[in-house]
């Protein structure tokens, strides 16, 4: 069912609804004939069906409850009355509607539903619904006629199209020829017949319909002979919100009192007992697992309303602007997706209208007449970040602090010491706006501050950031604050801290031999693969004794806010699932944690925010960029140095450049999955294509035997792939100087690194082997207005 | 006669009282996990039966010196605002039933932390009960400035 689309459900969900109310409606009807409200109320239902199926291209559902429409709307304008002929046709047609909408949830299509003979049927009740009775000769040329314009043209499509259909293609034919044809009898009177049989139209209809439907049903679920699928409308139901809280805070402690018995078994020698701590184990994670899943919706119910207010705005304004969404399927949970809603309206309009230029501005700019407003949404360090970037006239920062100035929000003297980030931030400032004119749209100087002070509300953060003439990036930075995450556990001092796992990229142990802590200018980096990465100090900035060594310590290399650097700690303890709990107002303050948990020993720790250590590190990163520069310059003269990494395939070592190398990872072979012919593995809550260097290569001799294969994961802007290898040899910086352009499949060539000839991969070649997607830069909607 | 029952402890020999109505338990309790850079006053958090609550230290809030944690330490755990909140006292109490008419104003005499926190006094036989203001005990981010700019400027 993961293959129907998110609307054809709610579609399928809300229609099985309204067709019970609506069977319920018709026979209720037939008791009280005369009730206009009923007719109306059917009208509707089945008018919303149309509706629908018409804008999913549901042509025969649409066909089918157009005619149906068009005979309820004479007999709810009074233009005829109910008949029992006609009521039958009506549930008849109903019926219909219900095979067809269980035909599209099983195959995804509509499949070979007979709607024509329906159609037939209901038609023939509008106008004349006697004829059937009386002159069979006469009824259909005068029903056809009359129809014509209402259903004659869409009931004839789907007839000429397929020829499954015999009956309804004859009956259209001898319809359209009746006036003609002097001997119509046989077939027309046949087809009104089973109007006025008694047995429920259900069964008449529902063997040549739901036929095609369930043989390949059957056939897609294989192994389970008589497992038919539960309909949408029976297998989901509406719950309470509030019971889904409920739920989850429970799960919550349930994983803590999981932890709690892990630990106290941990080193247990009562096998049974081990066993049971295992599986409960097992269970509380799927059940953890499933309760977060009940939460969340994708980023798109949101996104949905705003190709309409671009489109309407951008025309108001007289401005072109192309709206392009990435990621619409992030998810978040329900609660933040309803809290993002404004916020993210307020700047996509704010984008449209002060972001994007005329065409005529455009034109002289030398840009394309059209803009483009990009929404992106991805997970990066344990939030969702949605970024709303246009390719606009750009946010001057003299322009921000010149009327900062004149609005008295910053002096001269601050202005002068901020930089471009800090000005930019001024624009979050209550009563702040740059805007030329006050428009109806934004610029009013509320706003920025509003969607601040949302997007704060619920633990988020919002910056922006801008070149002029080339455009703005607005991007809000949601958490999780679904309550139970993945978490690293460090110590520093006496304490122990958890760190989201999401933004950890490594683990490094300095041992102050192979590596050690440096400083550039006065600020603590590590080089790291040749790199130098900033660090901050966990002690430090806690303000706790600074230890007298930096000996034995772990580095926590992490990413946020678009930045990497390195967390110094005392030692790593381990990684396991926690519990978030909010921390108590008089906390939030210090601004370092982005939470409270309890761990498995009972205690509490105290859970580090990673974007405001990342702030901290600000200083360091800039010496590290200054140091970097000098580097380039001294590299420059000394001439070309690459890293590798070199990985073993039998006796043949293939070089992967280190640049290429996100994450190094062991994977069970047995989590190794296939999707069709390709194979992917689970990988931090995503599905991570697997390519085989063996198979690349056309090596198949070097199926590993152990329980677990090296892999070089490779990620680029969200999307990441494995490379699974035998062995990975070791990593190493060298000149390359040897070289031969050896045009194998998949290498680039050949090198001699460390006296050994080394096979270069292609890289992009492999990536795309494993993901022919990763490097389409195809946004997934396209959305003109 | 209108009365009202309050649960009573000590912090440094002086007898305080708050209405009982407010109070949700009294533990004892070690184990107190250190928010550094946290106003002083908050003396850690501990786990509570699945909940993080925060232990408020009411010597530091008295303008006295903070407790060493490192021993146990008597908790009055009050609801204040749908948040649970523990103030870390010396010692317990009893809990006693007073007279709405035996209450007075603080007296000028009280001084500076002691001053604000208190919303009246009770005669007792012998000794002088001081009705505690559970919410202005417990506020912690308004007071400690210096430390809060500190550890921002670090």
């Amino acid at each position: 069912m993961e293959e129907l689309g998110e609307i054809i459900q709610e579609f399928l969900v809300e229609s099985h609804e309204n067709l019970d109310q609506l069977d319920r409606d018709l026979v209720a009807l037939e008791q009280d004939p005369g009730s206009r409200e009923m007719l109306s109320s059917i009208f509707r239902t089945i008018h919303t069906i149309k509706g629908t199926s018409g804008f999913l291209a549901f042509h025969r559902l649409e066909t089918l409850t157009h005619a149906g429409e068009s005979l309820l709307s004479r007999l709810r304008d009074g233009a005829q009355e109910l008949t029992p002929e006609s009521t039958d046709a009506l549930l008849r047609m109903v019926d219909t509607v219900r095979t067809l909408l269980s035909t599209i949830e099983e195959t995804n299509g509509e499949g070979d539903v007979d709607v024509d003979s329906v159609i037939a049927m209901v038609t023939a009740c509008i106008e004349d619904p006697a004829a059937p009775k009386a002159a069979p000769a006469e009824a259909p040329s005068e029903a056809s006629a009359e129809t014509e314009p209402a259903s004659g043209k869409p009931a004839r499509k789907p007839a000429a199209k397929r020829t499954t259909t015999r009956a309804a293609t004859k009956r259209t034919t001898k319809a359209a020829a009746a006036k003609a044809e002097p001997e119509p009898e046989p077939e027309n009177a046949q087809m009104p017949e089973p109007a006025q049989v008694e047995t429920p139209p259900l069964e008449t209809a529902l063997p040549a319909a739901a036929a095609p439907g369930a043989l390949p049903t059957a056939d897609e679920t294989g192994g389970q002979p008589g497992g038919t699928r539960r309909s949408i409308a029976e297998s989901s139901i509406r719950v309470d919100v509030d019971l889904l809280d409920a739920l989850m805070r429970l799960v919550g402690e349930l994983v803590l009192t999981r932890n709690q018995i892990m630990r106290g078994v941990g080193g247990g020698s009562d096998p049974t007992l081990v066993r049971t701590t295992q599986r409960l184990n097992l269970i509380t994670s799927e059940l953890q697992e499933s309760v977060m899943k009940t939460r969340m919706q994708p980023i798109e119910h949101i996104w949905s309303k705003l190709p309409r207010v671009v489109r309407d705005l951008s025309s108001t304004l007289g401005k072109q602007v192309r709206l392009v969404m990435e990621g619409k399927e992030t998810e978040l949970d329900r609660s933040l997706l309803e809290a993002v809603k404004d916020p993210l309206t307020h700047l996509v309009r704010n984008a449209v209208d002060h972001g994007v230029e005329t065409p005529e501005e455009r034109a002289a700019a030398g840009k394309s007449a059209e803009g483009t407003l990009t929404l992106r949404a991805y997970h990066e360090g344990g939030h969702v970040i949605v970024e709303i970037t246009d390719d606009g006239a750009g946010i001057d920062p003299t322009q921000i602090a010149e009327t900062a100035l004149t609005r008295g929000v910053a002096t001269r003297e601050q202005l002068a010491r901020m930089d471009n980030r800090e000005i930019f931030a001024l624009l979050f400032q209550p009563g702040f706006s740059t805007a030329k004119k006050v428009t109806n749209v934004s610029g009013r100087g509320v706003g920025m501050d509003v969607v601040k002070t949302n997007i704060e509300q619920i633990g988020g953060a919002v910056d922006v950031d801008s070149a002029v003439g080339k455009g703005t990036t607005w991007r809000l930075t949601i958490p999780l604050t679904l309550a139970i995450i993945q978490a690293l556990t460090v110590e520093c001092g006496e304490e122990t801290y958890a760190i989201p796992q999401v933004g950890v990229d490594e683990l490094v142990f300095v041992d102050g031999q192979s590596g050690q802590i440096e400083h550039v200018s006065g600020a603590p980096v590590y080089r790291l693969r040749g790199k130098l990465l900033p660090l901050v100090r966990l002690d430090e900035t806690l303000g706790l004794p600074a230890r007298n060594s930096d000996r034995d310590v772990y580095i926590a290399v992490l990413q946020a806010d678009g930045r990497r650097f390195g967390l110094v700690v005392d030692r790593v303890l381990n990684t396991e699932e926690i519990v978030v709990k909010p921390l108590t107002g008089r906390l939030k303050d210090v601004g370092v944690y982005a939470g409270a948990t309890i761990l498995g020993d009972g205690k509490v720790a105290l859970i580090l925010d990673i974007p405001s250590l990342a702030r901290r590190s600000h200083l360091a990163a800039e010496a590290v960029e200054r140091a970097e520069m000098d580097q380039v310059e001294t590299r420059a003269a000394e001439g070309r140095i690459e890293r590798l990494l070199i990985a073993g395939m039998g006796d043949r070592r293939v070089a992967i450049p280190l640049d290429m190398v996100t994450r190094l990872e062991e994977f069970a072979v047995d989590r190794i999955e296939r999707v069709g012919a390709r194979e992917v593995v689970q990988y931090r809550s995503q599905i991570l294509p697997v390519i085989r260097l063996a198979s690349l290569l056309g090596v198949y001799d070097t199926e590993p035997d152990g329980d677990t294969v090296p892999a070089v994961v490779y990620t680029e802007r969200g999307r990441s792939v494995a490379l699974v290898v035998q062995q990975i040899v070791d990593i190493v910086e060298d000149h390359i100087e040897a070289r031969s352009d050896l045009d194998d499949d998949g290498l680039t060539g050949s090198a001699v690194i460390q006296q050994r000839v080394t096979e270069l991969l292609d890289v992009r070649r492999a990536i795309l082997a494993a993901d022919p997607r990763f490097y389409a830069e195809m946004p997934d909607t396209m959305v003109g207005a | 006669m209108p009365s009202r029952q309050y649960a009573t402890f000590e912090v440094d020999d002086q007898l305080f009282g708050v209405d009982v109505a407010q109070v949700q338990e009294v533990l004892r309790f070690h184990e107190y996990t250190r928010v550094p850079l946290a106003p002083t006053s908050v003396g850690g958090l501990f786990n509570l039966r699945g909940q993080v609550i925060a232990a408020v230290d009411l010597r530091v809030r008295l303008g006295l010196p903070g407790r060493d944690l490192a021993e146990p330490a008597m908790n009055v755990i009050v609801s204040v605002e749908d948040e649970w909140v523990s103030l870390l006292v010396d010692r317990i109490g009893e809990v006693i039933e007073l007279d709405d008419e035996a209450f007075e104003p603080p007296p000028d005499t009280l001084h500076g932390a002691f001053r604000d926190l208190i919303v009246g006094t009770f005669k007792l036989e012998g000794r002088l009960m001081l009705a505690l203001d559970a919410r202005r005990a417990v506020e912690t981010a308004a007071v400690d400035t210096d430390q809060g700019n500190l550890a921002r400027t670090s």
